[in-house]
């Protein structure tokens, strides 16, 4: 059992469920991610939680290159395996009640881009790496270009450039980095070793920040997201926000840090900076938006802004918070936007202003909102609160004023969603509202399996802990024997 | 050597065949033809080449991998043109025949040994193209790219000899052999005169591959041919165009890169902004490619910039590449210019509703022009940037990576045009060997993608 199973199967049923009818197809698809989900619990029981890589394929590729089709598991990768395929059969789920046109190509764009994803989570060849970053990039915009709203085609080409562009520019520095290793290897552990002095790591560091930087996104490189956010089909959004923005968190964790530790150390903190300045200001834009689904593409902004502000305060806490956060993000975020894709779609708006009531006509639809926002601000036994406790320790540990500007984030966000929770579902119902009808068997299990995923992730983190431990220790101790190198 | 005797003869064939009103055996026979002239240059392969008729040709590898590539580029070009010239007169014999003796030059151009076959192959295709240019005798566009072609190609070819005579004057002899030992032996005194003929030569040549600022003629020539002589021209042309300069510079001139790389440097840089710049502003698909071609010298001027061994790949690599992206976008565009009767972007609207299978080829075409993984182009592009960065020219390919995301603009204008553009259209009918044809490229698109090693690393 290698890797390459999880890679090649969402490939193959994308293929397949292009055979399907569009009626059919969901169906196929669900089916599909669910065997994936499968395969990565199966690989998961077979996981042992030290700091290897395992069910490793290595295999040659290009080999005038030194490029090697080289990708494996360890407990960073494993964790967002999990969240890859988790979210994914559930974004699918949660796409039951729309009927798009052309489904089946809906389908397979959705499980071509998981096989993306999937390679950039577990791909250990720079090259590898690459293309799985880009082949996630050609579905999704499809998915939003065809099925997403009034200004999608605008919006959706800004988008595409803003990510090509940095991935262009990271392109160039794994090329760079390859030139530069003793045996001319793509191979990531290569990579570590090449050896630059810190003014060229400092370049590097800027290829690879870039393309990070605009994919998570990081402010000031964000202005694609919010109008992509809200002009892509629900799905879109999903994968896009629960997915997607973590190949940048992913990235920065094995490929941008390990790589250019010199370079990092540098801009360190700019980069923690850029990180709080995104919270505080995505936070009080979400303060004012009318529009649902914007607000919470502003949150994103804002959570994701901590993650990174954690991750770069490079600790163990910090990444292990980051990993944790990243899972719980990503499942928070998915629910935020089924919620909104729900009202949008019995209402007709996402305008807050419009809406109020709801609680007392949709019970079932209230508790599990209620539960993904407490989720969304980080209360205690949530799956929010452990990530952003250990990412804000994180902080705390490398600048007692950084952490205290980050930790704004957590109360911002109560406030935002709070008030968005109570102008949407208490109150007074009025016409429009009064005839929402509560949540449907799908849309149950959907919001069920999220809320139990909150809860339970926030009762027992260990259990997620436990997996990238190992892996996360080794990694900031390697890097942290650079830093301690460079200085003698 | 058979190949191109081959080739020569074929054309003689086929002008009997005209002679004798056996239209319909034109195409098979140039096809069966070709086929044999591919099967004896792959029968090349690995044989340990000398030179021949007295250092004139040399068929080695290199020569083999070019004229595979143009003989197969051709063939589908041909495969295209079932019932296109007959469109444009009765004398169809001629153009395939044309076509043939252009090609025969072609295959000149990549195995020369000598200057003077050099100018001799790029003469015989450069001759057949201006014939070819102006292959619409009654269309003014078609006369007025013909007649541009011919006084710039004249003129390019005057430079080019020029420059010949110069190295000849000074090194002793047309020999590629000859140049390269007076090259190295005289490293700190050669004349003046030799550096002259060098500029003179790359002027000539980036005439002939249409790299900025000698690519006025381009785009008026592109534009007023007709569409299929305008694949040939911006396929295999440029493919061997770029070969010759290659052999040529890494044959000879490789030991004074110090002296011609900033012209060149020069050169490449204003070929892709121009290129793409340009692009940019085009309303008219055909007029697009032809700037976007200009660009693509650009990147394949990066192989010679970045002179090494590891250059010839490069070349055949992203040539490859792009002869088969180029053959899918004209084929496309020859069909939705018969329906529509437009070359503009909006003739692509809502082509994907109409015709899912050409609007997915013409998508596969222009993902791979625009350099994105999993396609041919964007192994070239791989392959360019490495080249160029394993000899530190960092600026260049940053200079590239921003070309490459201006180019993304107007490529995608094409998918966005036949995606999300809704128009009732009715369907474009594709006749099979087209299907074949743009099936064939873009299936192949995707395999060099996935797995360039099928291609790469063979010379």
């Amino acid at each position: 059992m290698t890797v390459s199973i999880l890679l090649f199967l969402p490939i193959l049923a994308a293929l397949l469920v292009l055979l399907f009818k569009n009626e059919t197809a969901k169906h196929a698809a669900l089916f599909f991610a669910v065997a994936e989900l499968g395969i990565a619990l199966y690989f998961l029981s077979g996981f042992v939680p030290d700091a290897s890589f395992q069910y490793v394929i290595d295999l040659p590729w290009i080999q005038d290159f030194g490029i090697y089709f080289n990708a494996g598991i360890d407990g960073i990768s494993m964790v967002m395996v999990l969240l890859t395929t988790i979210l994914v059969p559930l974004i699918i789920l949660s796409t039951y009640q729309h009927t798009y046109k052309n489904a089946r190509a809906f389908y397979a764009l959705i499980l071509f881009m998981q096989a993306g994803l999937l390679t950039v989570f577990t791909a250990l060849d720079g090259f590898l790496f690459y293309v799985g970053w880009e082949a996630a990039l050609i579905p999704i915009y499809f998915i939003c270009a065809l099925w997403g709203g009034q200004n999608r085609i605008r919006v959706t080409i800004k988008f595409f450039i803003y990510t090509f562009a940095g991935s262009l520019f990271m392109l160039v520095g794994i090329i760079y980095l390859y030139l530069q290793t003793p045996g001319k290897l793509y191979d990531l552990h290569e990579f570590y070793n090449a050896g630059l002095d810190a003014a060229h790591q400092s370049w590097v560091f800027w290829a690879f920040f870039l393309a990070f930087a605009i994919k998570m996104p990081l402010f000031p490189f964000h202005t694609w997201q919010p109008d992509t956010y809200t002009e892509a089909p629900a799905a879109g959004t999903m994968l896009l926000s629960g997915i997607m923005l973590k190949m940048g968190i992913y990235g920065v964790i094995r490929w941008l840090i390990p790589n250019a530790p010199l370079g990092f150390l540098q801009w360190q903190n700019l980069a923690i900076i850029l990180s709080t300045i995104g919270i505080i200001y995505a936070s009080l834009i979400a303060f004012n938006q009318k529009d649902g689904k914007r607000l919470v593409a502003y949150s994103s902004i804002a959570h994701v802004g901590l993650i990174s502000a954690g991750i770069f305060a490079w600790s163990v806490q910090g990444v292990q918070g980051a990993m944790i956060q990243m899972l719980s993000h990503g499942i928070n975020v998915v629910g935020m936007f089924f919620i909104w894709d729900i009202i949008s779609r019995r209402l007709n708006t996402r305008e807050i202003s419009q809406l109020g009531g709801i609680a007392k006509v949709a019970p079932n639809f209230s508790i599990a909102f209620l539960i993904i926002v407490l989720g969304t601000v980080a209360l205690p036994l949530t799956n929010g609160f452990v990530g952003e406790f250990l990412l804000l320790k994180g902080v705390f540990s490398y600048n007692i004023w950084f952490a205290a500007v980050a930790g704004l984030t957590i109360i911002f966000g109560a406030v935002y969603m709070l008030r968005m929770y109570k102008n949407v579902m208490q109150g007074e119902t009025n016409q429009l509202t009064a005839i929402f009808a509560d949540i449907t068997a799908s849309e149950k299990l959907v919001l069920g399996i999220i809320c139990v995923l909150i809860i339970g992730i926030g009762v027992y983190p260990q259990a997620i802990l436990h997996i990238s431990e190992a892996s996360v220790v080794k990694l900031v101790r390697s890097v942290n024997q650079n830093f301690a190198n460079s200085k003698f | 050597m058979t190949t191109l005797i081959i080739i020569s003869v074929l054309p003689i064939v086929l002008l009997y065949l005209g002679l004798y009103k056996a239209q319909k055996a034109l195409l098979p026979v140039t096809l069966i033809g070709l086929l044999a002239a591919l099967v004896t240059a792959v029968m090349q392969w690995n044989s340990n080449a000398q030179p021949i008729y007295h250092g004139m040709m040399l068929f080695n590898n290199f020569s083999v991998a070019f004229s595979v590539v143009s003989i197969i580029s051709t063939m589908l070009i041909l495969l295209l043109s079932k019932g296109y010239f007959e469109k444009i007169s009765k004398h169809v014999a001629e153009y395939y025949a044309i076509i043939l003796f252009s090609l025969a030059g072609i295959i000149v151009m990549v195995s020369y040994h000598n200057l003077t076959m050099l100018f001799i192959g790029i003469e015989i295709m450069s001759v057949s193209l201006y014939i070819l240019a102006g292959i619409r005798k009654n269309d003014f566009a078609s006369n007025e790219a013909a007649l541009k072609y011919f006084l710039m190609g004249a003129f390019s070819t005057g430079f080019l000899l020029f420059g010949i005579t110069l190295i000849y004057g000074s090194a002793g002899s047309f020999d590629l052999d000859a140049i390269r030992d007076f090259v190295v032996t005289y490293p700190r005194n050669i004349d003046p005169i030799f550096y002259i003929g060098v500029l003179l030569i790359i002027v000539g040549l980036c005439f002939k591959v249409g790299a900025a600022p000698f690519h006025f003629w381009t785009p008026d020539v592109y534009e007023g041919a007709p569409s299929l002589i305008t694949a040939f021209m911006s396929t295999v042309v440029k493919t061997a165009g770029f070969a010759a300069f290659l052999r040529l510079f890494s044959a000879c001139f490789i030991t004074i890169a110090d002296f011609w790389t900033p012209v060149l440097l020069a050169v490449t840089v204003l070929t892709l902004f121009i290129g793409n710049i340009t692009a940019l502003y085009q309303q008219n698909f055909k007029r697009m490619l032809a700037f976007s071609s200009i660009s693509h010298a650009g990147y394949l001027l990066f192989a010679i910039v970045a002179l090494g061994a590891a250059s010839a790949n490069s070349v055949f690599v992203y040539a490859t590449a792009y002869s088969i992206a180029s053959i899918i976008a004209f084929g496309a565009l020859i069909l939705v210019r018969q329906q529509t009767g437009s070359d503009n972007f909006e003739g692509f609207n809502g082509l994907a509703k109409s015709n899912p299978f050409l609007a997915f080829v013409i998508t596969i075409s222009m993902l791979s022009l625009a350099g994105i993984p999993l396609t041919a182009g964007f192994i070239g592009k791989f392959y360019m940037f490495s080249g160029a960065l394993s000899q530190y020219k960092v600026w260049l390919v940053i200079i590239a990576v921003v070309n490459a995301i201006i180019s993304i603009f107007y490529y995608f204008r094409v998918i966005i045009a036949m995606y999300f553009r809704d128009e009732e259209r009715a369907v474009v009918i594709v006749p099979a060997y087209y299907k074949f044809v743009l099936g064939f490229s873009a299936l192949a698109t995707i395999i060099i993608g996935i797995y360039p090693s099928f291609i790469s690393g063979l010379i």
